[in-house]
């Protein structure tokens, strides 16, 4: 495992690429040149608080970092991320209809809204979906009437007292159960889950459909979203994120390969395959090329906290939409332009497919950049 | 259009001469078709990567029609061979000729043996590139129909099926060379200018994607 934290730095509205300082303030895992394969991480997420950290890997497990807690002394340093639990998500599966193998590669992670003691987080991988529930175990029973402490029953004619078992700490043990197992929903390979404000239903995308699930309800999903077109030799473009909106339950928003975002409203009709709005720049001509298309393809959108914004990340960029304007960005943040001019080489090695993330800081006055490469450690 | 300049010609000559827009598109275009039909693993290979690539083949067509390129290309005028153009060329739009100076003589099998091992290949893998080069032999010696919509469809994958890799790679060794030269003795008349001819399913794919 191969993961680095990166010191917060912002990208200021005004300015543009010089204001950038990057550094790590913590590496973790072996800096190795051999990364088994299995480790290779494929999504970060943090929780709500920022005080875990999920990260899923190609071998299917996920593993949650912890935010030590602040020194009330040095309130001004970050507390250091150590691990708090690991456990295996996803499994290798034999599609046996198609011949193929579904990987367990974790594609995504989200965490819910912490409701009591206990975290819960959803994973997937191409095609399931798991609810897991990640709980503390820091006490426990002592001093059985019945019984002696390895579990055995004592033989009742010794039995002279009663005794009323008492809570006693023990050692942390975090552990963490598979609660709900949403299967069999989706053909193709699944890239995005967003949890909704009402906090009752989440939405999952894959290639070519989008559905809607409820928490509780395993066994049924909407179809909210289906863009396959009747003949496949038609298929020129195809769903690559989609993400509800913070505060409106009713509205979300996909991105395409073809750099596209759509937002749709579910009042509208059950099957949202005309969108409200359509966000799309139009092409600059002076830049364009056979791989033009390609690096215009959206890897992520993501919705500000106030819901008023969106930023989408395409290959070269990092983009910023307001919701009220579908013609063009609002900003844009060239974040490699440097590669441009090698198009053809990263197109040759496949780089050129590689899917970066994006996400927004607390504030939503500035944004952070956290990106995560599709084949590579980061 | 000019062509993102990332495109390196290794050439064991010392000839610097850039390659022209047009054969940098030809071989853009073998890469994009080579890209569409290997599988490198047992899962289903992405849809979005294979879209994107399938929207670029058909670019790069449009444009050649567009340009009247799109033509069982005239014989090599320059006479070199090229590094970086792949199997698929050679065996779609030239005849047998003679290659590059150096090597052994013996007509295009030859040519193509001295494209994939000599010299940096922008390919940085040849181990993977011989796998691959077997895989189309293999595909291309079956009679499996090889089309872009079945890239899409759901139900058959057989391109991609544990069978034909794996017969791919280990008949390889033998029936790389045979089918080579099979191929290279069916391509002896001269090219048609039509690509829709009987040279293999690589036609097929191309025929294909010139009807669309």
């Amino acid at each position: 495992m191969f993961l680095k934290f990166s010191l917060r730095s912002v990208f200021n509205g005004a300015g543009g690429g010089n204001d950038i300082q990057w550094c790590f303030s913590q590496v973790k895992g072996a800096v190795d040149d051999d990364v088994a394969e299995a480790d290779i991480i494929s999504t970060v997420e943090f929780n709500h608080s920022g005080e875990l950290l999920a990260t899923g890997d190609k071998g299917g497990r996920v593993v949650i970092f912890q935010q030590e807690q602040e020194n009330k002394i040095q309130s001004h340093s970050r507390g250091e991320y150590n691990v708090y639990s690991t456990f295996q998500s996803h499994e290798p599966e034999f599609d046996y209809l198609k011949s193929l193998e579904i990987e367990e590669k974790i594609n995504k992670i989200r965490w819910l809204p912490q409701k009591n003691a206990a975290q819960f987080l959803l994973s997937t991988n191409d095609k399931t979906i798991k609810l897991w529930k990640i709980s503390e175990r820091d006490k426990r029973p002592e001093g059985y009437n019945l019984k002696e402490e390895d579990g055995r029953y004592r033989d009742p004619t010794t039995v002279t007292t009663l005794r009323v078992p008492v809570f006693r700490p023990m050692d942390l043990m975090v552990e963490a159960s598979p609660r709900r197992i949403f299967a069999n929903a989706h053909t193709y390979h699944i890239n995005s889950i967003s949890i909704n404000s009402d906090y009752e239903t989440y939405l999952s995308a894959d290639d070519l459909r989008i559905n809607l699930w409820h928490l509780e309800i395993t066994d049924r999903s909407f179809n909210i979203v289906d863009i396959k077109p009747a003949n496949m030799e038609e298929l020129t473009e195809v769903i690559t994120a989609a993400e509800f909106h913070p505060n409106s339950c009713n509205t979300f928003v996909y991105s395409s390969s073809k750099g596209t975002i759509r937002l749709c409203d579910m009042r509208a009709s059950a099957l949202c395959d005309r969108h409200s709005k359509l966000f799309e720049e139009p092409e600059d001509p002076s830049n364009r090329s056979f791989f033009s298309e390609i690096i215009s393809s959206i890897s992520d959108v993501k919705f500000s906290h106030s819901g008023r914004y969106m930023m989408t990340r395409d290959y070269l960029s990092v983009k910023i939409w307001d919701l009220n304007m579908e013609n063009r960005p609002v900003e844009t943040y060239q974040v490699h332009e440097y590669l441009r001019s090698k198009l053809c080489s990263l197109y040759e090695n496949d780089c050129i497919f590689d899917k970066f993330e994006c996400c927004w800081n607390g504030s939503d006055r500035s944004h952070e950049n956290v990106t995560t490469s599709q084949s590579h450690p980061f | 259009m000019m062509f993102a300049r990332g495109l390196k010609r290794k050439c064991t000559e010392d000839e610097e001469a850039a390659p022209s827009y047009s054969r940098q598109r030809q071989s853009l275009l073998d890469m994009s078709l080579v890209k569409l039909q290997l599988c490198h693993a047992l899962a289903e290979p992405s849809l979005c990567r294979s879209v994107l690539i399938a929207n670029t083949v058909r670019q790069i067509q449009e444009e050649m029609t567009q340009d009247g390129a799109w033509r069982g290309a005239a014989p090599q005028t320059t006479g070199r061979a090229p590094l970086d153009r792949l199997v698929s060329t050679d065996l779609l739009c030239r005849s047998v000729r003679d290659g590059a100076g150096d090597g052994p003589a013996a007509p295009a099998p030859r040519g193509l043996q001295s494209s994939i091992w000599e010299g940096d290949g922008p390919l940085e893998d040849k181990g993977s590139f011989q796998k691959s080069l077997d895989q189309i032999l293999e595909t291309l010696e079956s009679n499996t129909p090889l089309s872009v919509d079945e890239l899409f469809s759901d139900v058959d994958s057989s391109y991609c099926s544990l069978d034909a890799v794996l017969t791919g790679v280990v008949g390889g060794a033998q029936s790389g060379q045979d089918g080579l030269e099979a191929l290279a003795a069916m391509a002896a008349p001269a090219p048609s200018t039509s690509c829709k001819s009987d040279l293999g399913e690589l036609d097929h794919v191309v025929g294909i994607l010139v009807e669309t």
